[in-house]
């Protein structure tokens, strides 16, 4: 009698054949990639000529150890739920050896947990949460990106050396405005005891009322403020809170204002002088970042964003982890990622660390200014990751037993 | 004191533009009855086409105000092209079909404008001598803020006297209350309709051309505004401009003063508000009851038991399905499970809407309350997959036990709207409530039982509850409770007239409509591994509305092929770039060429084949 087991056993076979015809003989290294490109098209859309640009360059240089990389890109359409059905059909039907990309968090959290369950290896590249690498982390899973907690950190740096005393927030209503503000005060906390935080402000994602915001904030009579506001919201924010003097003799500590998605298209009215962390594009002088920005330019025809970059090192973070590795074997791979060092590229070599799978990239933290009539980040300095994270010891603390 | 006076201000010009950016959309409801999800769409064209006459014609204060004009007018030009060419040959259509059409148009415009305009965001230039604040007892207020306060009422004026001292106007506040009436009065609908139609579109565009000064043009414009246009119009009462005022005024000026107690509550704030109001009064602050005159449709089939030869057909389907895994691929089988989801969900929602007659705008309420209630379940209580399970729909049961008694005292659609607040308002709960159900970041780890790890086991599972349910609904549909259902829905003062409860009746059907929708979302949760706020967003639901509505409402397949198709549809053309677009195509062909769904479509084809059998039989 065939029983139930058999079925499956039968099942499980078929389908192992299915694939095993594709699979071999193959003279490229296959990878998946998701990402938000029609719903979040302003930052995916350099971020994905980032990486096409060092696909390229990798393959003129004849690969990585004799093989071709091959990237299959898909929509993830903003929903975590279609992402998993992709990653599904890149896993099984396409046969990719691992899976990169995501810019939303809770995208990049959902095939996070895809990976851990189906055992395949995950670099998040650009998603923020600080879950998907302490308590949600997983063995899995890697992120490139400097998380809300490394990037606030930063910025609680330099808030410290302000005299301001009073704090007000305002932050978008959901998981990363509510960390961002959390990191932020902890951070601030332990270095100035002394300060409060005297107003917060949680606007709705990508429906803020600006004005009615800003005067509420301009209620508190705060010494400075931090926003977290991005994108649309940003604009509208900066717009009113300008109009209406929110701005005059206030410091202002901003998260991730000075990526040029960002700042650029505050045009003639970016504020000056607000604390940001960001990317200062072409502004940066080193060889190996001059060589990238060379090359994206006669590629693209245009000046890389903060995307590009992370687009870009992802590749880097990619070939580095599969030269170390020298097999598309997952346990081969996570083994190569652990404690993988990046040695060059255009922002200075960074390390994945073993304890939390968080890279040591970082992020430039500066002030904006108008320059000529165009926004820019200036005064601006390299803030390297590995001095905003916990120690690797407290970290591990964060990361659920495995 | 003079602050609050600010804040007010402050209120007042948020006020106005809102108003400019609904009344359009009352005023084509009104007219046309059409439930135009494009309408945040043609206020984004407005902000785009303004932005860059304004930005190219650098004319100062003629070149501001002109290029607004000039945007306004583009969209109504679009809107008459939009009405002309696709939504006045399905006007007969079922009611709300047209609904499917304009979210065609919805994708299809995404599209376009990011071909056009590109990716990145861009800040127009502040008006041409409004670009400063002014100081009013001593509070700094924008210059441009106080022209909207101005703009708004003359806007209204200018609609008011539009509507009652001009021939047209009297035409379309009678179209408005009784459209049979005046069709049979001989006047020209069809011209009616397209100049309603393009005034609206034409408002959405100056209603985004006047943004221009206020904030950033990108391409989250379209979808961040619809909810809040419907919320004014729904609170104004459907079709009154005059109400929409008053509602846009009621919520703007509440929100501007609640962020001042309650920073965290502008985003249920407006979904609070129409829940109250629709609560108190039914049809709105300022709307009527219609004249019950629908649109001339050809009378309903009653609902038949398959034949022989279906009954036949289906079962060789289901046998198929379920030897699927011998010989399918493993994607394959991921694909089925989605499939069985979407059908089960598209399903409940038509029995709500097909055998009860209540439109349901927020359906994805009880599938998100079904997914995370077996979610919390395996996170806070360590549940097990089949327990868990078992919580799902009755979490859907229970929320839609609630929910509707509210909904049920509604009708038409206002009813729709009730169930998106009610709907709203658990997203919101859920988005916000981070300790608990994990905000945005949702929950991780709900993965199936070991044995049901693989594709295939789990497609069994998927396969056995998900037609287990549907057959559950089909059983109910042909039982004296779905024949009592279906004609309350047909007639509800007959239904009444011969001692039906059918308020209560109506809540039973909601209630199970709502536990099956939990059931696909426990299904949903264990094949995807994680759930988030996503599953019981506006989108979802209007996801399972087009399945429904492109499917057929009048037949008890309607939902099954709606979700066919749809869900094939969407997983192939997602892999090509400007998929938006391509989909969108899609759907408004098969809206155009089967405006009685694909259901429909069948069986008139099937008609027609027959006839010509039958008339071959006749002639020899």
């Amino acid at each position: 009698m065939i029983n139930r087991r058999d079925i499956f056993a039968g099942l499980a076979a078929v389908s192992m054949l299915a694939g095993a015809g594709t699979a071999m003989a193959q003279d490229s290294i296959v990878i998946g990639e998701i990402n938000s490109y029609t719903g979040l098209p302003a930052f995916t859309v350099p971020y994905k000529k980032g990486w096409e640009l060092a696909v390229e360059e990798i393959n003129a240089a004849g690969g990585i150890n004799g093989q071709m990389l091959e990237i299959i890109s898909r929509d993830d359409t903003g929903d975590p739920a279609t992402a998993i059905r992709i990653a599904e059909e890149m896993i099984s039907k396409e046969n990719a050896v691992m899976l990169f990309g995501t810019f939303l968090s809770n995208i990049g959290l959902a095939v996070s947990d895809f990976a851990k369950q189906n055992e395949v290896l995950f670099l998040a590249s650009e998603p923020l949460t600080d879950a998907i690498v302490w308590s949600s982390g997983n063995k899995y899973t890697y992120r490139l990106r400097p998380s809300t907690h490394m990037q606030a950190a930063m910025l609680a740096e330099r808030a410290a050396e302000l005299d301001a005393v009073k704090w007000a927030t305002i932050a978008p209503n959901y998981a990363y405005g509510q960390d961002a503000v959390k990191a932020f005060k902890s951070e601030l906390l332990k270095l100035r005891p002394d300060v409060e935080f005297v107003e917060e402000q949680w606007p709705p994602v990508f429906d803020i009322d600006a004005g009615s915001a800003v005067r509420a904030l301009e209620a508190a009579k705060p010494d400075a403020i931090y926003n977290v506001t991005f994108g649309g919201d940003l604009a509208k924010f900066v717009r009113e809170g300008s109009l209406r003097f929110l701005f005059e003799d206030r410091s202002v500590v901003s998260l991730l204002t000075g990526e040029p998605e960002y700042l650029e298209p505050l045009g003639d009215e970016t504020p000056s002088g607000w604390i940001v962390t960001g990317y200062p594009g072409a502004d940066i002088d080193t060889p190996e970042h001059n060589a990238f920005v060379e090359a994206y330019r006669a590629k693209w025809d245009e000046d890389p964003k903060t995307g590009s970059i992370v687009g870009y090192n992802s590749i880097l973070s990619i070939k580095a982890m599969l030269e170390k590795a020298g097999s598309t074997d997952t346990e081969a791979m996570l083994a190569a990622m652990e404690g993988l060092e990046v040695a060059e590229s255009p922002t200075g070599p960074f390390v994945y660390r073993a304890a939390d799978h968080q890279s040591t990239m970082g992020a430039y933290v500066g002030n904006t200014e108008l320059v000529d009539g165009a926004p820019k980040m200036v005064d601006w300095v390299y803030a390297d990751g590995a001095e905003f994270l916990p120690s690797e010891e407290e970290a591990a603390k964060l990361r659920p037993a495995e | 004191m003079s602050f609050y006076f600010a804040q007010l201000l402050t209120g007042l010009a948020n006020a106005s533009s809102l108003f400019l950016i609904s009344c359009g959309l009352s005023i084509i409801f009104g007219v046309t009855r059409i439930v135009n999800f494009a309408h945040g769409s043609f206020y984004m064209i407005g902000a785009y086409v303004a932005y860059s006459t304004i930005t190219t014609l650098d004319f100062g204060i003629l070149g501001f105000w002109g290029g607004v004009i000039f945007a306004s007018i583009v969209v109504g030009l679009v809107g008459l092209l939009v009405e002309v060419t696709i939504l006045r040959r399905i006007y007969h259509a079922p009611e709300l079909f047209q609904l499917v059409a304009t979210f065609g148009l919805v994708l299809i415009i995404q599209d376009l404008t990011l071909a056009i305009w590109g990716p990145q965001d861009y800040l127009g230039p502040r008006a041409p001598g409004l670009d400063r604040a002014v100081r009013i007892f001593g509070e700094p207020i924008p210059e441009y803020d106080l022209a909207l306060i101005v703009i708004g009422p003359l806007v209204l004026a200018a609609i008011w006297v539009l509507f009652h001292r001009t021939r047209w106007g009297v035409l379309v506040r009678a179209a408005t209350q009784d459209r049979e009436m005046i069709g049979a009065l001989g006047v020209n609908q069809a011209w009616l309709f397209s100049a309603a139609f393009m005034l609206g579109a034409f408002l959405a565009g100056l209603g985004g051309a006047l943004q221009v000064p206020r904030e950033s043009v990108n391409l989250q414009m379209d979808l961040s505004v619809i909810g809040q246009a419907f919320v004014v119009v729904v609170i104004g009462g459907m079709g009154s401009v005059t109400g929409a005022f008053v509602a846009a005024v009621l919520i703007s000026v509440l929100n501007a003063f609640a962020v001042l107690l309650f920073p965290q509550i502008s985003l249920v704030l407006p979904f609070l508000v129409m829940a109250v109001v629709l609560i108190v009064r039914p049809y709105g602050l300022f709307g009527k009851p219609g004249s019950g005159h629908g649109p001339a449709a050809e009378p309903e089939q009653p609902m038949r038991l398959m034949s022989k030869g279906e009954a036949g057909l289906l079962a060789v389907f289901v046998a198929l399905l379920a030897l699927s895994p011998l010989f399918a691929a493993n994607y394959t089988m991921v694909l089925l499970i989605d499939l069985l989801v979407a059908t089960l969900f598209a399903v409940s929602l038509h029995f709500l809407m097909g055998v009860g007659g209540m439109v349901s705008f927020g359906h994805a309420a009880y599938f998100g309350l079904g997914a995370y209630a077996a979610a919390l379940g395996v996170k806070f209580l360590g549940l097990g997959m089949i327990p868990a399970m078992i919580l799902g729909p009755i979490a859907g049961g229970l929320g839609a036990l609630l929910f509707g008694w509210f909904c049920v005292r509604l009708s038409g659609v206002y009813l729709a709207m009730l169930t998106l607040a009610a709907a709203q308002i658990l997203w919101g709960v859920t988005f916000q409530w981070q300790e608990f159900t994990g905000g945005d970041d949702g929950i991780l780890g709900v993965w199936p039982a070991s044995w049901a790890k693989s594709n295939q086991a789990y497609f069994y599972v998927a396969f056995v509850l998900c037609l287990g349910g549907i057959w559950l609904l089909q059983r109910v549909a042909h039982s004296p409770f779905g024949y009592t259902l279906r004609g309350g829905r047909d007639s509800a003062i007959r239904a009444e007239a011969i001692g039906i409860n059918l308020k209560r009746h109506q809540w039973m059907g909601f209630t199970l409509a709502g536990a099956v929708a939990g059931l696909a979302g426990v299904v949903f949760a264990f094949s995807k591994g994680s759930v988030f706020p996503d599953t019981l967003a506006i989108s979802k639901s209007v996801d399972g509305l087009v399945m429904v509505l492109l499917g057929g409402i009048h037949s008890l397949a309607g939902p099954i092929l709606g979700a066919g198709v749809f869900v094939l549809i969407e997983d192939w053309v997602t892999k090509l770039e400007f998929w938006r677009f391509i989909f969108g195509v899609i759907i408004l062909v098969v809206v155009l060429a089967a405006p009685d769904g694909v259901a429909g479509g069948v069986s008139r084809l099937r008609g027609l084949f027959s006839r010509r059998t039958k008339d071959g039989e006749a002639a020899q």
